[in-house]
């Protein structure tokens, strides 16, 4: 069954500055979509957004997954119909290793959770994840790297029909990026996945090999098109793509807010 | 009915060097003036709730320790379990009172003029206990006041292992814990304390350890029941190469008041110390924590660290958490932190998104947050109770 993620008309404001401005976009089991657009775009909001985090004020449009609306469903409704997010900044969960928090959320599902631990450890072979990673609360001082490993482990174990990846080629060497994209890959192949990587970079895009590119600017998506958009991005870069479709402003002003999945520090 | 007299004092029973501690205490608490808010130890206690004319001392004939079975061989080797009412060994008698008499307050001088048994460990030099040995101390009863005590004299090297559950009932009752552990030389001493009191029960006690040298003691508390309970906890490093670590667990609800007072006290040099206190509270539940590291001129080359948090559950509730440094030595190593605030929004989400519902995740979030202590208790298998139990306070909020 082809599982469908449709985002129309998405306005979203945050702090009273709107900083999605009409978004359509549709991505279906299977399809690897790239977004990619400069810093302050809005590529990590329209994530969220699509999530359900409570920090941003969704004004107009809809979001649906299989015909159902997502807007005004919890987070974790959302999770439960299929959707995944990889963050940009995973949250460090003390005390909560992977095993049990990915056990938590099968047995949520009404799923049986005796074949997580299996699962879990099968992954963390595949994506070579050191042991001492699965029984340390989920990210609790983990590298940036480790951090990565961590999401496209939960990705992978939890099989979601579409998943977000925010970023997920950020604090990575070349070699985990690979490892971690093939891992991607191999899912849309395999179980349908429908992916929607944001990334600012084409590194990572030659790995996802993404059906399509969108760009997106000030909130909107100013163009869309095959692989060869990210390669066009790559000489022109963001400023030249702007002046082509007359765009004056790349971000949204005030740039995103301090992001708060940040590490606190603490 | 007998009040807190003198002539009670006398009649509680036991060998005549505790009927003459008692009376002689019991004398003195007649000028002892009670104390107030207005102290800053006393600072966000209940202590001016404090009706003592409300209870009396429970009566001599109540004998509610129940004292571990030693095993042959460890009896061969000198090791001596049983109840201090029944001590009469000159030469343990004489550690009774070591530590409370040198941290006295007027709450230890009511228990040493009412104190009519306890719990009593003596291990012999050299010797090991391999066995965590646990003292249930049922004390309780309606308008009683209790008076539990524990002492545990450890030898030069000799390892042990203590546990000691405090469970009070009674409407209204009126505990009063003193525990004293005396870690020898090269000593090894793992001692754990749970409170798990009735919901009209009022504690307020001291534990203090005098640390030898090279010994080590690694102290637990578990708090979790009591209308108002309130523990001292001190460890006092008087030999060179000592260190303590101090750990605490504890979960209060409805309109509880869990009290902590800590002091991490350095005396000879190279002496190390780790302090680390975890709490939650709920509903209309208050908790505070106050604690002191003191390295004194004398401890030079010391390290002493001091970690307080706590997790605010509900809007009613709340916690205090006062870290203090009073150092004056010059070449020391000190840290502390303390943190008081509820469950993290981004904690929540990250497990939102993973299709975990709020209730749920909160679970998680708080069974986690107290899983590096629960992890470090010297007895692993109260670990899985305390989890349960803990389970059992969060899902009551949140179901």
């Amino acid at each position: 069954m082809t599982t469908r993620l449709v985002i129309e008309g998405l306005h979203a404001s945050v702090s009273g500055v709107e900083v999605l401005r009409g978004v359509d976009l549709e991505v279906a089991s299977g399809e690897v979509h790239a977004l990619m657009g400069p810093n302050g775009s809005g590529k990590s909001t329209l994530s969220h957004v699509v999530m359900g985090r409570d920090d941003y004020e969704v004004t107009a449009g809809s979001v649906t997954l299989d015909g159902t609306e997502l807007l005004g469903l919890p987070t974790w409704r959302r999770a439960e119909l299929g959707l995944f997010i990889a963050m940009q900044y995973p949250v460090a969960v003390p005390g909560v290793p992977v095993g049990v928090l990915l056990g938590a959320a099968v047995a949520g599902r009404g799923g049986d959770p005796g074949g997580v631990d299996a699962a879990v450890q099968r992954e963390a072979a595949r994506l070579e994840v050191p042991a001492e990673f699965l029984t340390r609360g989920v990210n609790d001082e983990f590298s940036g790297g480790e951090q990565k490993r961590m999401e496209t482990l939960q990705l992978a174990v939890l099989e979601p029909r579409i998943a977000l990846l925010d970023e997920l080629d950020s604090g990575l060497d070349v070699d985990a990026l690979r490892d971690l994209a093939q891992r991607v890959v191999a899912l849309t192949r395999d179980s349908q996945l429908g992916v929607l990587a944001i990334t600012h970079y084409a590194r990572l895009l030659s790995e996802l090999r993404p059906d399509r590119v969108h760009v997106l600017m000030s909130g909107r998506i100013v163009t869309s098109g095959g692989p060869e958009l990210a390669q066009q991005l790559e000489q022109t870069g963001y400023e030249g793509l702007a002046a082509e479709f007359g765009v004056e402003e790349l971000t949204v002003r005030p740039p995103e807010p301090a992001d708060p999945f940040a590490d606190p520090g603490f | 009915m007998p009040g807190f007299t003198p002539d009670t004092a006398q009649t509680l029973g036991g060998h005549d060097w505790l009927v003459a501690r008692r009376v002689a205490a019991a004398e003195r608490l007649a000028a002892v003036t009670w104390p107030s808010t207005s102290e800053e130890i006393w600072r966000y206690s209940r202590i001016d709730d404090l009706d003592l004319e409300r209870y009396q001392p429970r009566p001599a004939d109540q004998r509610s320790l129940a004292v571990p079975v030693l095993d042959p061989g460890l009896v061969a080797k000198g090791v001596v379990v049983g109840d201090l009412a029944d001590l009469d060994d000159p030469d343990t008698v004489d550690w009774f009172g070591t530590c409370s008499d040198a941290s006295p307050d007027a709450f230890t001088l009511l228990h040493d003029a009412f104190v009519a048994g306890g719990a009593y460990v003596r291990v012999p030099p050299g010797v090991v206990v391999d066995e965590p040995l646990f003292f249930e101390h049922r004390v309780g009863g309606d308008g009683l006041a209790s008076f539990p005590h524990t002492l545990l004299v450890v030898g030069e090297g000799a390892e042990v292992s203590v546990v000691d559950r405090f469970a009070a009932h009674g409407a209204p009752h009126l505990c009063d814990i003193v525990i004293e552990l005396l870690v020898g030389d090269g000593a090894r001493v793992r001692y754990v304390s749970v409170q798990e009191h009735g919901p009209e029960t009022w504690q307020v006690g001291l534990q203090r350890a005098h640390v030898g040298r090279d010994a080590s003691l690694h102290s637990s508390a578990v708090a979790l029941g009591g209308d108002y309970a309130r523990m001292r906890t001190e460890s006092f490093l008087e030999g060179q190469g000592g260190e303590s670590d101090l750990l605490a667990v504890y979960f209060g609800d409805s309109d509880q008041v869990l009290d902590f007072r800590t002091l991490q006290d350095h005396v000879a040099p190279h002496t190390r110390s780790d302090l680390l206190f975890k709490g939650a509270v709920e509903d209309q539940a208050r908790s505070v924590y106050s604690g002191l590291v003191h390295l004194r001129e004398s401890a030079q080359h010391a390290r002493a660290s001091q970690t307080n948090r706590n997790l605010v559950l509900t809007e009613g509730a709340s916690a205090e958490s006062i870290p203090n440094l009073e150092i004056e030595a010059n070449d020391v190593h000190c840290s502390h932190a303390s943190a008081v605030g509820p469950i993290d929004d981004d904690q929540r989400y990250y497990l939102e998104t993973r299709g975990i519902a709020p209730d749920e995740a909160e679970r998680l979030i708080v069974l986690g947050f107290f899983d590096d202590v629960l992890n470090r208790l010297p007895v692993p298998a109260l670990a899985g109770a305390l989890r349960r139990t803990i389970e059992h306070k969060v899902s009551r909020l949140r179901g």
